[in-house]
This record gives C-alpha cells, structure tokens and sequence, in this order.
C-alpha cells in the first residue's frame, strides 16, 4: 500500500530523512486536486499551504494592472510549490494557477512550523532543504534576469 | 571491418578547400522566416549543382557582396547534402543584409569550416542536446542525423529554451520530434501568457528532468555563452564530467583556417579547433572576463 510516508520517502526533496521524522511530516499533510484553470493561490493570500506536486502543471504568474497575467515559471511533477510559509510575513508572493488537472500533496504550514519548533533537528533539516530550493529559484531567476539566450549571430 | 575514426579530425567534413579563402558562389534558392528577426535559407551552387558536404556542427562563411562576411553555423540535414542551410538572426549589419536577400541572390560561401559535432563518438550512447535560442542552428543537423540513424544511438533527449513562444524555431520540425515517441522532447521559454501550455523556466531548470546515466550519456550544449556556462554547471551537477560535454563555442571568426588568430580562445582558435570543443578543454577559460 502507498502511504504518505512511503510517498514522501521517495521524493527527491524529502529523500533521505529519516523515518519518525516522515511520519511526523505526513501528518501535516494531505491530498488535494485542483480542476485546469483553477488557481491554488493568490498573491497576498496567507501562506497556510506548500504543495508537492504528483500529477500535472502549475503556472506561476505575475499581473500588473492593465497586462495580461505573465507566466514566470512552472512546476511538475516532483517539484515543490511554496516556501513563503517559512518566512514572515507569511504571505503568498504570486498567483498560482493549475494548467491542468493537477494532484499534489498539501503542507499544513502551522503544523509543519509547529513540529519543527519542537524539533529543531527536523527544522534544521527542512530549513537546509528549503534553503537549496529557494537559491535554485533564485539562480533560475537570475538567468531569467540575464536574457541568456541575448544573441548569437 | 573498418574502424570509425573518432576525434576531431573525424569531425571535419571530407571537402577539399582547395583555396579556402576564395568564395564560392551560391544562390538562394529559398528563404522562410522563423520569427520577426531569424531566417533560414537554403543555398545552392551557383551554376552546376554539386554536392554540398559537411559535418554537423560545422559552419560557412556567409559573404554578402559589398558588405562583408559572417560566421554562420549549417544548419541543414546532412542527408540532403545539394544544398546548404543556414539559419540567420539579425544582429549585424551584415546578418542584417543576409536577411533581406531575396530568392535567387547570389552570395559568396567559404567553408564549411572547423570540427563538428562527435557523432561517431556519440553511436551507442544516451544523448542530452541542449539548445538555447539561435543554438538551436547548429543542433538541427545532429538531430537530422539522428532521427535518420535512429537505431545507432541510445535514449536520446532535446532540451531546448527561448525567451517566448514566439522565438521558437523550426516549430513545424519541434512538432514531429516531439510526436515520436524515441525522442525526449522538453521545451521552455522565461516568459508567456497564460494560453502557453508548455514549460516556463530557464532551460537548465530541464536538465533534472532527464534520467542520465553519466558513464554512458554525451551531451551537446549549443547557446549564447552564458547559457552554456550554466547549462554545463547544471550538467555537471548531475554528474556528467566535462569530458563528456561538448560546447559549439562562438567567437570573431574571420579567416576560417586559424590564420588570423581573431578568434583565439584560450589554447585555441574557434575556427579551426572548433566550433565544437569538448568542455575539459575549456574548463579552465570559462567564465574569465578577459578572454
């Protein structure tokens, strides 16, 4: 049978964390569905949930007053959604809108904070995680920023 | 049963250049546009047709008469060796000249030019092409060569970015690869609206999604330098050594045949040790401002 647990154990980004500490971090989680075009977020909403996603695509957009909405980056399958839970003021920094059917995992961000103030060596360990999630994002980011594909005769 | 020569020197098209720095006269023979400011072109010889040989990866000198010559990477399938194709995105006077040729033009070509793409080295392995805007160019060939000799080579994917859905090149050709089903086809681009279905990111955010085995996978990156560099950062974060990553490298190529020296990189000249090099040998000079 496929438990949260046995998910989470093969995820790329909770692989290798030890059991008690999974179990713990499945219990903050659950399975949710989100129809194509319908949005997981808001900007500006609080921060309550990330996803990891199983199934489908999330677009991640921008919108400035008067443009149409701008796609700024996308995530699968295997990829984390949120990390705006771990930093006050806790607040959601983008739209995010499911492409397609999209399954994910769902965090409960109170009780992930929560159980990792009661275990700092899982917070610390999450922290690390989430630490190498978000400078992968913000390189990603800077190359956006630095037009690599400027020109080439 | 003979052996493939493998190396550079297996990678240079067998063409005499019996006097390298005369042009050959071409004519367009067809011109379509890509997006606002990349066409491709087909070129074929001026007078009696002959063929066209060259290796993937290898490129010509473009000579558009009373305005001068560029550097352009061929772009055409190798099996269709009575012409040549070159894709050209305007950026110079020159390119900018090429791009307002019409039909039956003539213009001059020296080439082809320099080391190619190692395909004999790359039979039997897993192949990762890495693609970002223009350097898709030089990559059309190889994966031309692929699909023809599908059965010579292991699990073979193209990751390929641009700045938006509308720089998209050979979108009719993107289509058909990616509707076969032995090849592993991943598209991105930085920015689109939302009817955009496809993969937002840059395309080193691609690399994770492909399964590699690192003692049997080569990859060929192909972009702007920038590009490049991280592509081969996030190649090697995945555990492929730069002996097994090969860069088609741009710089001010003038003579063709190393004569010149204006397109010294480091221990090498583009032109004719390249464009295609393997990554080890540039490892030490990427990335410094002042070469």
């Amino acid at each position: 049978m496929h438990t949260l647990e046995t998910f989470l154990a093969q995820h790329p980004f909770f692989a290798g964390m030890a059991p008690h500490q999974l179990q713990w971090l499945a219990a903050c989680a659950s399975n949710v569905r989100f129809e194509a075009g319908t949005y997981l977020f808001h900007e500006g909403d609080a921060a309550n949930h990330f996803y990891a996603i199983r199934q489908g695509q999330v677009a991640l957009e921008i919108v400035a007053p008067g443009f149409e909405p701008i796609t700024i980056e996308t995530l699968e399958q295997g990829d984390i959604l949120g990390w705006s839970w771990l930093v006050p003021p806790y607040t959601k920094q983008f739209d995010a809108r499911a492409v397609d059917h999209v399954v994910a995992l769902a965090f409960d961000a109170a009780c992930f904070r929560a159980k990792c103030e009661q275990d700092p060596a899982l917070g610390y360990e999450l922290l690390k995680r989430f630490a190498r999630l978000i400078g992968q994002r913000l390189q990603a980011t800077r190359l956006q920023l630095l037009d690599v594909y400027g020109t080439r005769p | 049963m003979a052996r493939a020569l493998k190396g550079p020197s297996a990678r240079r098209a067998a063409v005499s250049l019996r006097d390298p720095m005369a042009p050959r006269l071409f004519r367009v023979r067809r011109l379509r546009w890509e997006t606002a400011d990349v066409a491709t072109f087909d070129l074929e010889p001026s007078g009696r047709p002959h063929p066209c040989g060259f290796a993937p990866g290898q490129f010509n000198m473009l000579y558009v008469f009373g305005v001068g010559e560029v550097p352009i990477s061929i772009s055409g399938d190798p099996g269709a060796p009575m012409q040549f194709v070159h894709t050209v995105h305007q950026v110079s006077v020159v390119t900018s000249a090429l791009c307002r040729l019409s039909r039956g033009t003539t213009l001059g070509v020296r080439g082809p030019f320099g080391v190619g793409w190692p395909m004999a080295e790359a039979q039997g392995q897993d192949l990762v092409l890495v693609a970002g805007g223009i350097g898709l160019a030089p990559l059309r060939s190889v994966l031309c060569e692929l699909v023809r000799h599908r059965e010579r080579y292991g699990r073979i994917a193209l990751l390929y970015g641009t700045r938006s859905p509308e720089d998209l090149l050979y979108r009719q050709e993107l289509e058909r690869w990616r509707g076969r089903v032995d090849l592993e086809v991943h598209v991105t681009v930085d920015r689109a609206a939302p009817e955009w279905r496809g993969h937002v990111g840059v395309v080193t955010t691609l690399v994770r999604r492909v399964a590699m085995d690192p003692a049997k996978t080569l990859a060929m990156v192909c972009g702007p330098e920038v590009m490049m560099r991280f592509a081969l950062q996030e190649l090697q974060k995945h555990g492929l050594p730069p002996g097994r990553i090969f860069l088609s490298m741009e710089r001010n190529m003038h003579c063709g045949i190393g004569l010149c020296g204006h397109c010294q990189y480091g221990p090498i000249f583009v032109c004719r040790d390249g464009p295609v090099v393997r990554a080890d040998r540039l490892a030490a000079w990427f990335g410094k401002r002042e070469v």
